[in-house]
């Protein structure tokens, strides 16, 4: 073994251990940062294949901007958060789903470059990427741009409501001014008969 | 850069990273007695000369603080986060060449730790990891200032990164080159006309002032530190750290100051570039370094200023600044930038010609600011204000413009 391989050794085992993590975690926001450890680990995977743009771009995108609109998500509409336990109720359909794409992709792969040994990779360059994706794959590109375009404005539609237009409608709070005791003490007066004696 | 002795890399790294230390120590102190001075107090004077070693002995203070962690937070978060600030902050340095070449030993190498081939890409994506650090201190807390201080920091810093990136991208777009080595040498000769250095911040002034404004909001620094509005959120999203915890957040907030001064000297001020006036070699390999850390200091010097000078900015105000007019700024000057190159690419220009290509460029995006800059919504009234307040606030209110030269001085 190559010190290659170590790493690349090490930087999948993370990863593999930071997915299992990110589903069999019980805490929402938890779930969420082991995905973050999981798309990270998928970066430094490119970064072990001397692939530096993939990586990069992989970390400022998914890790940087993805999962921290996620945990965003999280934090805004489940403010005290995570706090309760999470289960879903479809557990064995999941893993048979997961099991099921985990199979058929691993024979996909082996089946594909299982026979390839090692090589020496100096991957293409960054003007290389950029005129291929510009070129070749323009179309795929400006399809998945078209998508991320109505996710957009699907999103600010959504926001965008005139006020008074929300669903449920906070009762306003009541201070009534006579009769209720304000007090703590006229409220339990035991407390301060026993606190005179 | 496999040529060089074990040894280089090492000491290319310590010195890096002693050096950014170092000057965020003295920009502590700095900050404290220019800040003291333009409030009519006297600031730190009693340790050392000037009181210049009293970040010393804060520092030593904060490690023998007891560190209290509350009951209630998330632990491993809570310990996690100050850590992931500091990494980050560190990290981003590896990209910046504090000096130019340095021969030592018979080792001929530049001072950097890392000369990336995608090193802008590098420095924004650092810049992403910090958020994490305010999100899960907010988070992990678990109480309400600090949760309402990590959301507003994060909404915060993940909108002015990306106008910094469309900023970073027209730099990229003029150089054709990820690779910070190579900005810094494109920046290294004559502008248009000999005498005038060839700084991107001439070539590019709109960049240059999106990625100013930026670089304050993502350090979180007045005025733009609605994070830690401290009348608002008590400490934002540091309210529950203390002892050595919360030394963490104040080195990182600093050394993000650094940082990016570095980094906004390295991308549009030519980084160490600088006449070196003739001298000997033995002595000219310092000029370098004496450029880059006069650049750098001016910058940090500007961040105080801002803190001194400016008060804090108004949440809604923030984002609609960020996201109405430093956004869509941003994307159309990446575009003009692009047409230039390629028109530059396709037939040679004379000097003229471009001159008046950038005059067009300037009044488009001038025009972009004025006319696009203030829609009637961009003083959005915050929800919980009557609809009568606003009709009485509205005429005052929209005539206020919004444009970032406003907000740079």
């Amino acid at each position: 073994m190559t010190g290659h391989d170590v790493v690349f050794l090490l930087v999948a085992l993370t990863t593999a251990g930071a997915g299992i993590m990110t589903v069999t975690s019980k805490n929402l926001v938890h779930a969420a940062l082991f995905l973050a450890l999981t798309l990270t680990g998928s970066a430094a995977v490119f970064l072990v294949l001397a692939a530096d743009f993939v990586a990069l771009a992989q970390l400022l995108v998914n890790v940087g901007a993805v999962a921290v609109l996620f945990l965003f998500g999280l934090m805004l509409t489940r403010a005290p958060i995570g706090r309760e336990a999470l289960d879903g109720q479809h557990r064995g359909l999941a893993i048979g789903v997961s099991g099921g794409l985990f199979v058929l992709l691993s024979v996909l792969i082996i089946g594909a470059f299982g026979g390839e040994g090692v090589r020496e990779v100096t991957g293409p360059g960054v003007n290389e990427i950029g005129i291929a994706l510009f070129a070749q794959w323009v179309l795929p590109f400006e399809v998945l741009s078209m998508l991320l375009l109505a996710a957009l404005i699907g999103a600010i539609v959504l926001a965008r409501r005139s006020p008074g237009e929300s669903g449920t409608e906070a009762e306003p709070t009541h201070i009534e001014l006579s009769g209720d005791p304000s007090t703590e003490a006229e409220r339990r007066p035991e407390l301060t008969a026993g606190g005179e004696r | 850069m496999s040529e060089h002795a074990l040894w280089v890399p090492f000491f290319r790294a310590i010195v890096v990273f002693v050096y950014f230390l170092l000057v965020t120590a003295v920009l502590i102190w700095a900050e404290r007695r220019i800040v003291a001075r333009m409030q009519a107090r006297l600031g730190p004077n009693r340790i050392g000369p000037f009181g210049a070693l009293q970040t010393l002995v804060d520092g030593v203070k904060m490690f023998f603080k007891e560190d209290v962690t509350p009951a209630m937070v998330d632990r491993p978060v809570f310990v996690l986060a100050p850590l992931i600030g500091v990494i980050a902050g560190f990290l981003s340095m590896a990209v910046i060449p504090i000096g130019g070449e340095v021969t030592l030993f018979g080792e001929t190498f530049t001072l950097v730790v890392s000369d990336l081939n995608v090193g802008v890409l590098w420095i924004l994506a650092m810049g992403s990891i910090h958020v994490y650090s305010v999100f899960l201190a907010g988070w992990s807390s678990n109480s309400p200032y600090p949760l309402m201080g990590g959301v507003r920091a994060s909404a915060q810093m993940i909108s002015y990164e990306i106008a910094q990136g469309l900023a970073v991208a027209s730099v990229v777009i003029y150089t054709g080159s990820l690779r910070v080595g190579d900005i810094v040498a494109a920046q290294s000769g004559d502008g248009l006309f000999p005498g005038m250095p060839g700084w991107n911040a001439i070539v590019l002034f709109p960049a240059f002032l999106i990625f100013t404004i930026g670089m304050v909001a993502e350090a979180g620094r007045p005025p733009f530190d609605l994070a830690e509005a401290e009348g608002e959120l008590v400490g934002g999203f540091h309210t529950e750290y203390s002892g050595m915890k919360f030394g963490m957040f104040m080195l990182a907030e600093f050394m993000n100051v650094v940082t990016m001064s570095a980094i906004m000297v390295t991308l549009f001020f030519g980084g160490p570039s600088g006449p070196t006036f003739g001298l000997p070699d033995a002595v000219a390999w310092v000029m370098p370094m004496f450029w880059f850390f006069v650049k750098m200091s001016a910058f940090i010097f500007f961040f105080i200023l801002l803190r001194g000078a400016l008060p804090r900015y108004r949440y809604d105000r923030l984002m609609s600044l960020g996201w109405k007019v430093l956004v869509p700024v941003g994307l159309v000057w990446a575009l003009v930038t692009a047409a230039i190159v390629l028109l530059e690419e396709q037939t040679v220009l004379t000097t003229e010609v471009r001159i008046g290509l950038g005059v067009a460029a300037a009044v488009l995006v001038g025009a972009l600011l004025f006319v696009g800059a203030a829609p009637e919504d961009a003083d959005a009234i915050p929800d919980e204000r009557d609809p009568q307040d606003d009709a009485a606030q509205a005429p005052g209110a929209a005539d206020r413009a919004e444009n970032a030269e406003e907000v740079g001085t």
